[in-house]
């Protein structure tokens, strides 16, 4: 049996690099205005699985994603980086979801892949940044859970060592397997892309793609199935209607408000040492440091 | 996210030229791999849209990884510890990535696990390292030695070396010594046969070896003892793995800091021949010089536009007299000639690279079967261009890597001088790509063959032909008026019969022709794309002026002159 890792990634619109149309009038956030990409820290999630993977002969690493058809992309993404195979989870009736029902479909999915030594997912994304997902998911499926991981020290059949980074310092905390694992920005950054990879699968595509394409694709898919990427919706993974989407989320959205930061809010510090002198003592008072 | 490929789509004009349906066609063999390799392509548009896809992971690794770490490794560098190389961190990390990208050993078939691309594809490459850390292009540029392997070796040595490549393995070409320098024919460096292992062994000394510690070397011996010429030289192949080489020093360099530059002690060291005795010089070297000297055009057209881009973005940030500095006209027409060179020097460039591209495809067929006749005319006509262009490349692709990046760091006025600024970087940097793989007195020497047999002349004669929209025609007229010119002008020299004012005249009548080949070439390109005009047009101006200023120094210049230039101690 091969030691099946399976990473949780999502497709996020870049925050990062915000302009003044990406938010809508109504407050939310305009997905149209701002690129989707791999969540960052997904990527550092991807990381620690293919560096598992090259110390291990019998790895196998498995990217599952939930989204809209076009979240297809990070799946093409994570094979061009050496993930052996995706899934995309899709389905209308996902629409809406907050937290609780994302982490309910996922971890229907995962069940889904076992049996499983580890599931890998970044800390949080940069769109909700609400850290929520990784853990609700460990917990719906009764599984040990690691979060904050910098680095996995050491990597055994039953049991996995790894070092946490923390606010105040490292741990190092062992967990029998399965777990799930969170991964923390401060993990090593993704490879790139790899050219040799790339060119195997720059034509994976899911079902809902095929349908879009105006190339008939089916004679290259017979001869090449890798490049098929499975499109799962809510029957494949027996979720009950009632816990998802809208109806699955408890979250409801009371206002957004639009904070826009006075300047009374801020202090023109000079390079003057009392002004440097009554900065330290600031964020020594306030923990910042010290 | 920074990419040295997107933001460039003067790379991506280069490689949609019309030429390259039959450079991909001849280097993919009638698309033989694509039912062997699954990353193999299956026609043009798959094969051409692999090199665009696989350029924007270089262009990417260039602009995130590379570029911002070119500063520190300028300032740290390599350190010599035990007699052996450790990069600076920023380098390991950047072939750390370049490795797990796949991007070593691009052009290597996919036995070996190469990429098999064509040579335009690399040399774009190679010219986004460059632009990102001159230094460390020359490192991720001896990749270069993996082909001479690839041509010259034996099946065995190819089969052990070529896969490693892929793998990470550094090269280098271990040619110069302290007595051996422009004249490698005067290399001492002692080979002698092993008569138990089969294998030779090396002793003696190299000076200046660009990555001298690296995995795979490529060292010229003499394996002929009592001969004192290149006939006597061979081409061997030193594995790092047999630890019998130590490095004795790294040169402390003007530039390209991060690239190590070692001092090399070869004792018993255990060594491979590459190809046939006493051809080490005369055929192997010289081929590896080639694509060495194509690889510092690249180097020389990607610190070009480093320079022209911190310039541009200097000067619209910089405000004198209460406005942007690049609204003077004395900026301006600086940053405009700054355009205008680096274009010029990036098409004939892709030039050269496309005919290289072309003979070497042909060379490596006729291993596998007999080329037809017109096939092989064409080999050889390819060949004796790719053979002009190419030391034509270097001199003007150097030359003008050094004003780009001169004026760049004038246009910055005393903040240039200063640490502060990457110009300052680049400046040094360049100042290494008129002198190695052959200064360029030496690419005249070579160039001049192309004015004397008449190749240039012909290859002029060919893009007179080419089209040009009416609008342009009038460029076309001042070309032809500078060939024209051009020609009387080489027949005036020749006819003087002085091999000695040949020599003295030898640069300016390279230039006047290079002049001509690269207005042509931007006429061209403007042809496909308007927005070369600018360029076009400033080019080809400055070139006229520049050979008209030629013409008459050497008509006005009379043979007994010669001697007021010999200057006695």
């Amino acid at each position: 049996m091969s030691f099946r890792i399976i990473v949780l990634a999502k497709q996020v619109p870049d925050t990062r690099n915000v302009g003044k149309d990406a938010m809508k009038a109504d407050g939310t956030v305009n997905r149209g205005a701002l690129e989707a990409i791999f969540n960052p820290e997904d990527l550092h999630a991807l990381e620690q699985a293919l560096l598992i993977k090259e110390e291990r002969k019998d790895a196998e690493v498995i990217l599952l994603t939930m989204g809209p058809p076009r979240a297809a992309e990070i799946i093409r993404e994570a094979l061009y980086r050496g993930a052996d195979k995706g899934y995309l989870i899709t389905d209308r009736k996902f629409a809406g979801s907050d937290t609780l029902a994302t982490s309910y479909v996922l971890s229907m999915a995962v069940k889904k892949l076992a049996p499983f030594h580890l599931v890998i997912a970044g800390r949080q994304a940069i769109d909700g940044d609400t850290a929520q997902v990784g853990p609700q998911v460990a917990e719906k499926l009764a599984l040990p859970q690691v979060t904050y991981t910098e680095k996995f020290t050491e990597i055994k059949d039953e049991e996995v060592t790894i070092r946490r980074r923390l606010e105040r310092g490292v741990e190092t905390v062992s967990t029998p397997l399965p777990a799930l694992v969170t991964v923390h920005s401060s993990a090593a950054q993704c490879r790139p892309r790899n050219a040799r990879l790339l060119m195997k699968f720059k034509h994976a595509r899911t079902i809902s793609e095929l349908q879009e394409e105006t190339k008939d694709y089916t004679e290259m898919l017979n001869n090449k199935p890798y490049l098929q990427i499975d499109e799962w919706g809510v029957s494949d993974i027996d979720a009950g209607e009632e816990q998802l989407g809208l109806s699955g989320s408890p979250t409801k959205v009371k206002k957004i408000e639009n904070v826009v930061f006075a300047a009374k809010e801020s202090i023109v510090l000079s390079s003057e040492d009392n002004d440097i002198d009554r900065l330290m003592k600031e964020l020594i008072d306030s923990h910042v440091v010290g | 996210m920074a990419n040295f490929y997107t933001d460039n789509p003067g790379l991506a004009f280069h490689l949609h030229h019309p030429l390259m349906k039959k450079i991909i066609r001849l280097k993919e063999n009638d698309y033989a791999d694509k039912d062997t390799y699954d990353y193999a392509p299956a026609d043009f548009e798959d094969a051409l849209d692999n090199y665009h896809k696989v350029l924007e992971i270089v262009g990417e690794i260039c602009g995130e990884t590379i570029a911002p770490n070119a500063e520190l490794v300028d300032t740290f560098g390599p350190k010599l510890v035990d007699n052996e190389v450790i990069y600076a961190p920023g380098t390991a990390q950047n072939l750390e990535k370049l490795t797990k990208a796949g991007l070593i050993g691009m052009s290597l078939p996919r036995k070996y696990d190469g990429l098999n691309f064509s040579m335009v594809p690399y040399v774009i490459a190679a010219e986004l390292v460059s632009r990102a850390d001159a230094g460390f292009a020359n490192i991720w540029g001896l990749q270069d030695c993996a082909e001479t392997i690839h041509e010259f070796a034996s099946e065995e040595i190819k089969d052990e070396f070529l896969p490693r490549f892929n793998k990470g393995a550094t090269a280098a070409m271990d040619l110069t010594e302290p007595d051996a320098g422009s004249d490698l024919q005067a290399v001492q460096l002692k080979a002698t046969p092993h008569e138990k292992t089969g294998k030779w062994k090396l002793d003696g000394v190299k000076r200046f070896i660009t990555n001298g510690d690296a995995d795979i070397s490529l060292v010229l011996a003499r394996s002929e003892p009592n001969t004192s010429d290149g006939r006597g030289l061979s081409l061997f192949l030193y594995d790092r793995n047999d630890k019998a080489v130590k490095v004795r020093r790294i040169e402390n360099k003007l530039g390209i800091k991060g690239s190590p530059t070692c001092e090399l002690v070869f004792k018993d060291a255990p060594a491979l021949l590459i190809g046939d005795r006493k051809l080490g010089l005369i055929k192997y070297v010289m081929s590896l010089m080639n694509s060495a000297r194509l690889g510092v055009g690249a180097q020389s057209v990607g610190i070009a536009e480093a320079a022209y881009r911190e310039a541009l973005k200097y000067a619209h940030e910089r405000e004198q007299f209460d406005k942007p500095i690049i609204q003077f006209p004395a900026v301006y027409e600086m940053l405009a000639m700054m355009r205008a060179k680096t274009d010029a020097a990036r098409s004939l460039l892709y030039e050269t690279t496309r005919y290289v591209d072309i003979y070497k495809s042909y060379s490596h067929l006729q291993e596998d079967r007999r080329l037809e006749p017109e096939e092989r005319k064409e080999l050889k006509q390819q060949q004796r261009i790719a053979d002009v262009l190419t030391p034509l490349l270097k001199l003007f692709a150097s030359e003008y890597c050094n004003q780009v990046a001169y004026d760049s760091l004038q246009i910055h006025g005393g903040a240039g001088y200063m640490k502060d600024f990457p110009v300052e970087r680049l400046f040094r940097d360049a100042r290494i790509t008129n002198i190695y793989e052959g200064t360029s007195q030496l690419q005249v020497v070579a160039a001049i063959r192309g004015v004397g047999n008449g190749t240039f002349l012909s290859l002029i004669r060919q893009y007179e032909e080419m089209d040009v929209q009416p609008e342009f025609e009038y460029l076309k007229h001042t070309l032809m008026d500078m060939t024209a010119r051009y020609e009387s002008i080489v027949a005036y020299v020749q006819e003087k019969k002085n091999d000695e004012l040949t020599d003295f005249h030898a640069r300016r009548l390279v230039e006047m022709a290079g002049h001509i080949i690269m207005g042509y070439l931007l006429l061209h390109d403007t042809h496909r794309e308007s927005s070369f005009r600018k360029s076009t047009e400033i080019f080809i101006r400055h070139g006229s002026s520049e050979n008209h200023s030629k013409e008459t120094f050497i008509k006005g210049f009379e043979e007994k002159e010669l001697g007021n230039y010999k200057v006695e101690k």
